[in-house]
């Protein structure tokens, strides 16, 4: 993986190519229809909070393009098919009901893990979370850059305040209920729903990077506990929360609702564990 | 001199006049009608009070300028379908002028305070004003209450200084149109403004309104929320709820993030807020995180001297409080119940945007989060 850091305004997308297979049949692996993504490649702001000394900063912009590809469901695991592995004894219940076709919310990062394992072990499959890179390579235009406004070092308020500002502004979804699969339409790569309102796990990390602003040198601190939901904005959330609040010191704004959408790796490649930890 | 107003409450039912008799508006001498003829207040100037929707509150004088006065108001009740959260929860609310809380009336000590209060054709539900400023007459709770396509005006005087909940108290269902969103404050200024406890004068740049509510919506088997066509229908599942004393939502003014993001309260760094608090039903415990109340009236009548430096004060159910402090740092403040479970999850948190500069000497981050050293 390349570091090249380039500059933070524009988020560019250089697709190659995509190719669409067919449903392949429920025997073998699931009946969710599947994009495979091969020869993509984006510019990505790596995810977490970065220091310049005391001060937040911008997190820096990489290129990220996968050694091998991978398939990714076209839409999000369903209400229905969550709760065949709640059934089988493999899931914990979801705390509401609703109809099956609708896509399953009130899922935390624990439940999302189980479910993939349950998949994989009825499959024969690898299916698992996609790194939040892999999220943001095939969400494409869909994925929402969230550079901010660096205020100045005498005035931490500034950049709340800013912060605070584009939060309030930004248009996201008003209608809090699940929609029917395809509401949110479909992006170039022909995925569908992506940041509209169920925010979809993965699997990074939650991170602070130190920059030291005299010798560039990145010192890392990871918290696991905390994993990223991709949406109509990047979250952070505890791993076991199923249905995120704002309120009281907690001044963002939470994702609508949480969900999945499962990436399947492609058999003979030895990559999973790799891509497991999003590099 | 019978007035127009005095002719429209004649033409109340006979049981409404019967109460009028013993009431206070009765002059001496008018026992034919029960109504005032040669009214204390009749030769007063008048004004007329421009009501604004909460957290704003109308324009008025912080020190009052000449004698007392007739502050005329007029409120519409209005019964609507409001969203009460982000999740799109419907409720069946019952409104003073379409807003929750309703509008602040401002008057001074000794003004008159006089209200026509109209309820539509288009309600369902009698109403009527219980006013805790005023004396007697159940608050005009007796004398004010009226079906759709009727009104009634009130006027009683304004002679305790404070800042004075007002609600909706028609005859066995009064709790229900309290939390169904009928309640708001009147603040009664001293003439010659506030003080503190030793006489000085206290200002304020901006005032914000608040209204806490607590909201009992039902919920069906599944577990979410139910809607109805009317407040009727939702009554008896509702009161079910109600009797159970643990609402479903506990908001600021109506609806979760009524009081945030793009409805945030703006103030700047230097500049002294007065917080108005209101609490119809259930008691609250207000704290402006990252500041204080520099100046507050926990039971919110001035007459009394303020308590200085709060964290954290306690709003009676049933009454309003009111605060006073002077932002000395920029950044977002929020405005919670500081019981935070209904903060956070129920829905009582309000944010207050501070623009200024930052002062070093009272917070500095000396280093960032980092590693542990040492």
């Amino acid at each position: 993986m390349r570091f090249l850091y380039a500059p933070a305004a524009i988020l560019a997308l250089a697709g190659f190519a995509i190719v669409a297979l067919p449903p392949v049949a429920a025997a073998q692996i699931s009946d969710v229809p599947q994009q495979r993504i091969d020869g993509l490649s984006t510019d990505y702001r790596e995810a977490g909070e970065f220091l310049s000394g005391n001060m937040p900063v911008n997190a820096p912009v990489v290129t990220f393009s996968p050694e091998v590809p991978f398939f990714v469901m076209r839409r999000q695991v369903t209400r229905g098919e969550y709760g065949a592995c709640v059934s089988a004894g493999a899931c914990r219940a979801l705390d509401t009901a609703g109809e099956p076709d609708l896509p399953a919310t009130g899922i935390s990062f624990e439940d999302a893990n189980t479910y993939a394992a349950w998949l994989s072990r009825r499959t024969g499959e690898v299916w698992r979370l996609p790194s939040d890179r892999e999220w943001r390579l095939f969400a494409g235009t869909r994925a929402v850059d969230d550079a901010f406004q660096e205020g100045s070092p005498d005035n931490p308020a500034e950049r709340w305040l800013s912060r605070y500002d584009e939060e309030a502004r930004r248009r996201e979804p008003e209608e809090a209920r699940a929609q029917p699969v395809g509401t949110f339409g479909e992006n170039e790569h022909g995925l569908l729903d992506l940041s509209g309102n169920v925010w979809e796990w993965t699997s990074t990390c939650y991170a602070r990077s130190r920059i030291d602003p005299a010798t560039g040198q990145i010192a890392r601190h990871d918290n696991c506990g905390v994993r990223i939901a991709e949406g109509a904005h990047r979250a952070y959330l505890t791993s076991f929360i199923r249905d995120p609040k704002s309120g009281a010191c907690s001044v963002g704004r939470p994702p609508t609702n949480l969900g999945m959408r499962l990436v399947r790796e492609e058999k003979g490649f030895l990559s999973g564990v790799r891509s497991f930890f999003g590099l | 001199m019978i007035t127009r107003r005095n002719a429209l409450l004649g033409a109340a039912s006979a049981a409404t006049a019967a109460l009028m008799v013993s009431g206070p508006a009765r002059a001496a001498g008018s026992a034919t009608s029960g109504l005032a003829a040669a009214s204390p207040a009749g030769d007063l100037p008048r004004i007329k009070g421009e009501l604004v929707t909460p957290p704003h509150v109308m324009a008025h004088d912080q020190v009052a300028k000449g004698g007392p006065r007739i502050v005329e108001f007029k409120m519409v009740v209005e019964e609507k379908k409001v969203v009460v959260d982000d999740q799109g929860t419907e409720f069946q609310a019952m409104t003073y002028n379409g807003s929750m809380p309703g509008p602040t009336m401002v008057v001074h000590e000794g003004d008159y305070l006089e209200l026509t209060l109209v309820n539509p054709e288009t309600n369902t539900m009698p109403h009527n004003i219980d006013f805790h400023a005023s004396t007697g007459a159940l608050g005009g709770g007796a004398l004010t209450l009226i079906n759709p396509g009727e009104q009634t005006v009130l006027r009683f005087k304004a002679f305790r200084p404070g800042v004075f909940i007002y609600h909706c108290a028609p005859t066995g269902m009064v709790p229900w149109h309290v939390v169904s969103g009928m309640s708001g404050t009147v603040m009664v200024l001293p003439r010659d403004g506030l003080k503190d406890g030793e006489g000085k004068p206290l200002h304020y740049d901006r005032v914000y309104t608040i209204g806490e509510f607590d909201l009992y919506i039902p919920k069906d088997a599944d577990g979410n929320y139910m809607t109805y066509d009317s407040p009727g229908e939702s009554y008896s599942d509702t009161l079910d709820v109600m009797r159970g004393l643990i609402p479903t939502h506990v908001v600021f003014n109506g609806k979760v993030g009524a009081l945030t993001g793009e409805s945030a309260m703006p103030a700047k760094v230097g500049e002294t807020v007065l917080f108005i608090h209101s609490c119809a039903n259930r008691d609250s415990r207000p704290h402006l995180i990252g500041g204080h109340g520099d100046w507050v009236w926990e039971t919110g009548k001035f007459a009394n001297a303020p308590q200085k430096d709060q964290e954290t004060w306690f709003v009676r159910g049933g009454s309003a409080a009111a605060a006073i402090y002077t932002f000395r740092q920029p950044g977002i403040y929020a405005y919670v119940n500081h019981n935070l479970i209904e903060a956070a999850e129920l829905g009582a948190t309000g944010h207050v945007k501070v623009e200024g500069d930052w002062n070093d000497d009272l917070m500095t981050q000396v280093s960032a989060p980092g590693p542990i050293v040492g």
